[in-house]
């Protein structure tokens, strides 16, 4: 995974360099339908990561040859701002936003009912405004909150959440020096009604072990993010009865 | 999105039926047991201007992998390092379905997929590719080849690649540097490719299965019995009892592939 460095990850309490313990999450703040134009949309920082998401939707399909005649096509854009991350990152999709748009969108549509609108597509944009690792299980879980914004049924909404490896615990959420000088990162995308995993990568050096107490960890704190979801579309939704 | 690029729309409806019917009963399409590989064939040293290079026939998928190793510059972060790049080609005469073009998102997960593998697993040692430190480094270039597309090109492309890099040569004689000497290759992490068809599981998917299959999940594993990366893919869902035998599984099998990939070329030349 990252470059070998002399950095304590841990410290001898057994806290990390952010004061949290293994298995804590960063503080996640949420909220649903922040822009004006979208039809959907939700903001969300998650420790250091801001994000917006965005859904236009379900509308038909263009370039024509990309139309599905039985369904609509999820097209998740992720997208990182040149200035979210320390070294200017140049505009554009490079090769990791162009894989991390294909495996989100893959997610996504495993919860929506995308038989229901043919020949469509769902757009979905994720903008990271502010990157500290995690930005695409933040994503996931932003983009969720968007589509529920735009009233597209869904058969659940999707946590995204990520565990790994640092100076050989097992931890949740790496933060980005975890994430720079850790040993192993496992982002998962978990829908939460049924437990089923939309979203599953990894790299680094894991036993199985290890990787099992991983994705329970993951699995766990999913339920705890669902609970803030719910929370966040309830803020908005029931206000405006 | 799901991988309709692949398949365009020929009579899935069908097939889904009868892949089904025979998982059903225990079978596949072509006759193997859920969690058995197509015949695996590796001819190394295939392609003599690389460095290094791996014919890889997995049933009817054919990938070339070629490796080839020149000096440059070091990243400014990582000054005491070489380093590794990989890229996918789908040649348009691989399938009917690929297009000619800059590579695509499919071309990009591919090479992704296997550059994370070889990079997670440390199948090389960049540290020993340093010439200069901060000035003058080993690039290792992998460069994927499909040349026939009948599914499952993540562990074409990455035994080959897993092959290419263990028969490169460091042409240092090229640039006045001594002898030429054997890329150091310290661990092979393989991986192994499964798909969900209903609620069956099934290794090496070939193209019909990967056609109708509602989720993918690759697991590369070392000969540690470490897991060094893992890609999901498709709109399907796996449980996690499901992931967990999908990893025991992909051990196993990738116990025996590394014995293929390392094992003398039968198909060597010369």
């Amino acid at each position: 995974m990252g470059i070998k460095a002399d950095i304590k990850l841990i410290d001898d309490n057994g806290l990390r360099i952010d004061g949290r313990l293994p298995n804590q999450l960063r503080p996640i703040r949420m909220e649903v339908g922040v822009l004006e134009r979208a039809d959907g949309s939700a903001f969300i920082e998650w420790g250091g990561n801001k994000i917006v998401a965005a859904v236009y939707g379900p509308r038909e399909a263009y370039p024509k040859h990309v139309q599905e005649a039985e369904k609509a096509i999820v097209r998740a854009r992720y997208s990182m701002a040149p200035f979210s991350v320390d070294e200017r990152k140049r505009p554009g999709p490079d090769r990791r936003a162009i894989e991390l748009s294909k495996v989100i969108s893959e997610a996504l549509e495993s919860v929506i009912f995308v038989e229901k609108y043919p020949r469509t597509s769902i757009d979905v944009y994720i903008e990271v405004l502010q990157a500290d690792a995690g930005t695409r299980v933040a994503g996931i879980t932003a983009a969720s909150l968007a589509l529920a914004d735009a009233g597209i049924p869904m058969r659940d909404l999707i946590v995204g959440c990520a565990a790994g490896k640092i100076d050989g615990v097992v931890v949740l959420d790496l933060n980005k020096e975890e994430d720079n000088y850790g040993e192993a990162d496992v982002p998962m995308a978990i829908l939460p009604r049924t437990k089923e995993i939309a979203l599953l990568q990894m790299d680094g050096d894991m036993t199985y072990e290890e990787l099992k107490t991983a994705m329970d960890m993951a699995m766990e704190a999913a339920q705890k993010i669902y609970q803030m979801q719910v929370e966040a579309l309830k803020k908005k939704y029931l206000e405006v009865e | 999105m799901s991988n309709s690029k692949f398949t365009a729309g020929v009579i899935p409806e069908m097939m889904k039926k009868y892949i089904h019917k025979l998982a059903s009963k225990g079978t596949r399409i072509d006759g193997r047991g859920f969690d058995e590989i197509r015949p695996l064939k590796i001819t190394k040293g295939y392609a003599k201007r690389a460095e290094g290079s791996a014919l890889v026939e997995l049933g009817r998928t054919k990938v070339l992998v070629g490796v080839k190793i020149e000096i440059g510059t070091p990243f400014p972060d990582t000054p005491n390092m070489g380093i590794l790049t990989t890229n996918a080609e789908l040649a348009p005469l691989a399938s009917p379905t690929f297009e000619p073009g800059p590579p695509g998102e499919e071309a990009i997960e591919l090479a992704r997929v296997v550059d994370r593998g070889i990079r997670e697993g440390h199948a090389i040692d960049l540290e020993k590719l340093v010439i200069e430190e901060g000035e003058k480094v080993w690039i290792v270039f992998v460069d994927i080849h499909v040349l026939d597309y009948d599914g499952n090109l993540f562990d074409a492309s990455g035994y080959g690649a897993l092959a290419a890099l263990a028969d490169a040569i460091v042409p240092a004689s090229r640039y006045e540097l001594g002898d030429d000497y054997k890329l150091p290759v310290q661990h092979y992490p393989v991986p192994v490719t499964f798909a969900k068809i209903g609620n069956w599981i099934v290794a090496d998917p070939n193209l019909d299965e990967e056609s109708i299959a509602s989720a993918r999940l690759t697991v590369t594993t070392n000969e540690e019995g470490k897991i060094n990366a893992m890609q999901k893919g498709l709109s399907g869902t796996f449980t996690y009892e499901e992931v967990q035998k999908v990893i025991n599984m992909s051990m196993d099998i990738g116990r025996q592939v590394r014995e293929i990939i390392l094992g003398d070329s039968d198909g060597k030349e010369d």
